[in-house]
């Protein structure tokens, strides 16, 4: 009987990838473990291993093909006929891979809105470039490492596998292995060490490969780095960064998805860093780089992909603790921060068609946060929405309320609204986590309920 | 190189001065090499025919399911991270075929299906966690990561590398306290070997004489990073000898030598004798996880190990040395394709859990 090869997936995220090679002829026999083609995204490559006996009877993608969407097929085998069986290979109905493929997060695969028009930092007349988050992050460090050879990276496979998400691609090649660190999985330890090589006089940059794991070296983080120039009357520093993806993934379980924006954003002494699009997300990097100060550099997995207008200066750095309107309104405040600000311009957009018109404010900076911006925006909405991918309880959205009621309380026209995941950890079902993620239509429900309609 | 302990003068006149632990002759550490000499003694465990049929269906049965989980990923049912264990069934099996299953407990990290396989957890209950179905042993809400038996005593199914460790020192505390005659066996990897928390409970397990093995399965990689390139020794049963645990060395790809070294350790932990570190030899065939660069190895290397060292060939042969013919064999290997595919298609039938189960389980109280 024939059976059909199809396209596998890699990760959650993908969607398609480029048929390398084909290790395999038609007319080869093929024995189960036998390694058919090889597979291969940006990110990684896999081997695409026969699960049953037959004979390779048709390739219908010829290697180096790109852009095979996940369940294409790519080529027929004859099975080994009655002796084996029905042959429980790929036989599911042509449309039922990619339908039954989880889908990403909402807003992995939302077109990127261009809004880089707005930010008063950046100088009239000035060219951009569609960079991803993953890229501008990487060549906001290259260009600090190129400026100041005191700063080095260290981390979790960020050298010679160039990091666990591609984040420090090519920064090996470049700078070699003095500077470009890999360290064995002991995230105390590096944390520990990072914390010392800046009271040293160096400028490391720890990256955590997510910053769940990052809890093993919390420590360090906060009673280390944060607190010594404090202590010492001001005489010893440590300027850090520690950086990583922060928040849910794409189905990854409770322990690797948890926004640790609000347990960082309560420390004085830290400075708590979480950009959403690719200028920022540069900008921010080289500032934070440069801060003398311990910096906590919260990124995100699912927008690491997404590209974004970057502008194209020699120096594009951005002041740390200074919020931007993403979208101009004037009938409610939404605020939001990382991949909720991506979740807010959606929302916006939807509210927009319904004749509200909201508007969107990125923190970018957690801690100092940019009252003033909130404060302002509240003053001229009278309504206000926060919209945070984690958890509601003693959250940046608590923290923003609370401003909300101690300093704008005579503006308010309606009660601050908190729209955040559900309180719980997170699920691994793939219905479940989606109930459990905050997502657009639920930020637009609030919206409408302040305002209300 | 290779130095042994005992050879250093300095340190066994300065330890002579110390109560000894348990040395039969003058020779201080001989605590520390004496389990891996009685192993020495005889390598392989000396099976029944009828326990060597067991450990090959076993085996092939983690293989098969790690084979068709690799699948369903591919297919878009299974999400997240996924992580097989083809390539080291041999250890999972030698080592839990030697357990007492009603005292004893098990916990591992996220490279954990094979360890669940090895209690005899239906494959369905296993899968369908995997494909986040409510009918999955910890009702979806785990995936790969995080699956647990408690009826088994198995103990998950962790994501946090280097946690398990600790956890099983807890484990073995609550055997201790309980006075229940059983002993935890923690696993962990190559990687996980240099996490802190692992040396605090080697000495807090050593000291407090805690009934603990603790296996390291090292596959030679932890994600991209070969061993060398991250452990400063790679020989990681030396590792407990800053805290007088007792190591052995052990060829993790042949299950009766796993086995045989599993009687030896357990033996010794069971006589009150307190933890044993063991390190298995091993080697993962696929990708650390589904997405894996897979350029910190070459094809010939991995080739190399399934050509030359496969668990499952070795007892084949093994097998039809004592007897077994080829047919014999191909039946078993097609029983246990059904059991999978079996699993599979529950796995995907299997309805996704109720909405509400969301704000389930979170506390066990009303509060
Ligand atoms: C504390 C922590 N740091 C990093 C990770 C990411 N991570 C998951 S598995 C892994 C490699 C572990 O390798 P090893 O211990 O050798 O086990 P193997 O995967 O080879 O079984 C890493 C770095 C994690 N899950 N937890
Ligand atoms: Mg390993």
């Amino acid at each position: 009987m024939a059976i059909e090869l199809k396209m596998p997936a890699l990760s959650p995220t993908m969607e398609e990838g480029t048929l390398a090679r084909w290790l395999k002829v038609e007319g080869d026999t093929i024995e189960p473990g036998d390694i058919i083609a090889e597979i291969e995204t940006d990110k990684a490559t896999m081997e695409f291993e026969a699960i049953d006996d037959g004979v390779l009877s048709k390739i219908l993608v010829a290697e180096g093909t790109e852009n095979v969407a996940v369940g294409t097929v790519i080529a027929h085998m004859e099975g080994e006929g009655a002796e084996e069986g029905p042959t429980p290979a790929p036989t599911p109905a042509p449309a039922a891979a990619p339908a039954s493929k989880p889908t990403p997060m909402p807003t992995a695969s939302a077109p990127a809105p261009v809004v880089r028009a707005n930010d008063p930092a950046i100088p009239e007349g000035t060219s951009f470039t569609p960079t991803t988050v993953r890229e501008a992050l990487r060549d906001g460090m290259a260009e600090e490492m190129r400026a100041d050879p005191r700063v080095f990276v260290m981390g979790e496979e960020v050298a010679e596998y160039e990091g666990a998400y591609k984040v420090t691609q090519g920064l090996l090649d470049e700078f070699g292995p003095k500077r470009v660190i890999d360290t064995p999985i002991t995230e105390y330890g590096f944390a520990g060490i990072g914390s010392g090589a800046a009271m040293g006089g160096l400028r490391p940059i720890v990256e955590f490969m997510t910053f769940n794991f990052a809890m093993q070296a919390i420590d360090h983080v906060i009673n280390s780095a944060a607190k010594t120039n404090y202590m010492s009357g001001g005489q010893m520093r440590c300027p850090i960064v520690f950086r990583g993806p922060n928040g849910a993934a794409s189905r990854v379980g409770a322990q690797h998805s948890q926004n640790y924006g609000p347990w960082y954003a309560s420390v004085p002494g830290l400075i708590v860093i979480a950009p959403f699009d690719a200028s920022d997300a540069k900008g921010l990097m080289k500032a934070a780089i440069r801060s003398e100060d311990p910096v906590v550099f919260l990124e995100n997995e699912l927008v690491y992909g997404r590209t974004f207008d970057v502008p194209d200066l020699d120096d594009h750095i951005l002041p740390i603790g200074k919020a931007r309107i993403m979208r101009e309104g004037k009938d409610a405040t939404i605020v939001s921060y990382s991949i909720g600000v991506g979740l807010a311009l959606e929302a916006a957009e939807t509210l927009a068609a319904e004749g509200i018109d909201a508007e969107v404010i990125d923190l970018r900076t957690l801690r100092p946060l940019d009252k003033e911006a909130v404060l302002k925006s509240l003053a001229k909405t009278n309504r206000l929405v926060i919209a945070e991918e984690g958890w509601p309880t003693c959250s940046i959205a608590s923290e923003i309320t609370s401003i909300c009621m101690e300093e704008g309380f005579d503006d308010l026209d309606a009660p601050v609204t908190r729209v955040c995941n559900e309180d719980v950890p997170l699920p691994y079902a793939d219905n479940l986590e989606k109930l459990a993620l905050i997502d657009a239509p639920r930020i637009v429900e609030a919206v409408k309920k302040v305002c209300y309609v | 190189m290779a130095k042994k302990p005992a050879a250093k003068p300095a340190s066994r006149a300065k330890k002579a001065a110390k109560p000894a632990l348990s040395a039969p002759s003058d020779d201080t550490d001989f605590i520390l090499h004496s389990l891996q000499e009685e192993f020495e003694k005889k390598k392989r465990f000396a099976a029944s025919d009828e326990q060597m049929l067991e450990f090959y269906k076993q085996m092939l049965l983690i293989r098969r399911f790690e084979e068709k989980a690799g699948q369903l990923y591919g297919l878009g049912l299974i999400g997240g991270f996924c992580h097989l264990y083809i390539g080291q069934e041999a250890v999972a099996i030698g080592l839990q075929s030697a357990l007492d299953g009603d005292r004893d407990s098990v916990i591992t990290g996220y490279r954990d299906h094979g360890h669940m396989l090895a209690y005899g957890i239906d494959p369905k209950v296993i899968m369908a966690e995997l494909t986040g179905r409510e009918a999955g042993i910890s009702k979806g809400k785990g995936g790969s990561m995080h699956m647990f038996s408690t009826e088994h005593k198995f103990y998950g199914g962790h994501g946090i590398v280097g946690a398990q460790v600790a956890l099983g020192g807890g484990l073995a505390l609550a055997h201790q306290y309980n006075e229940d005659g059983g002993l935890c066996l923690a696993y962990f990897g190559d990687g996980a070997a240099n996490q802190g928390q692992v040396y605090e409970t080697f000495n807090m397990a050593a000291l407090w004489n805690l009934p603990i093995v603790f296996v390291v399965e090292d596959n030679q990689y932890a994600m991209g990073t070969a061993s060398s390139r991250s452990s400063a020794e790679t020989r990681f049963h030396r590792r407990g000898t800053a805290f007088r645990i007792p190591g052995m060395e052990v060829n993790g790809m042949d299950v009766l030598e796993v086995r045989a070294a599993a009687e030896v350790a357990f033996k010794h932990v069971r006589e009150g004798k307190g933890p044993v570190l063991m390190e298995c030899n091993t080697y993962r065939y696929r990708g650390h996880s589904m997405s894996d660069p897979a350029k910190y190895r070459t094809r010939e290397e991995v080739q190399e190990q399934r050509e030359q060292h496969d668990p499952i060939e070795r007892l084949k042969k093994a097998l039809m040395e004592g007897g077994h013919d080829e047919a014999d064999l191909k039946t078993i290997d097609k029983d246990i394709r059904k059991v999978v595919t079996e699993a599979a298609d529950f796995s995907e039938s299997s309805p996704e859990p109720n909405p509400n189960e969301l704000y389930t389980d979170v506390l066990v109280g009303e509060y």
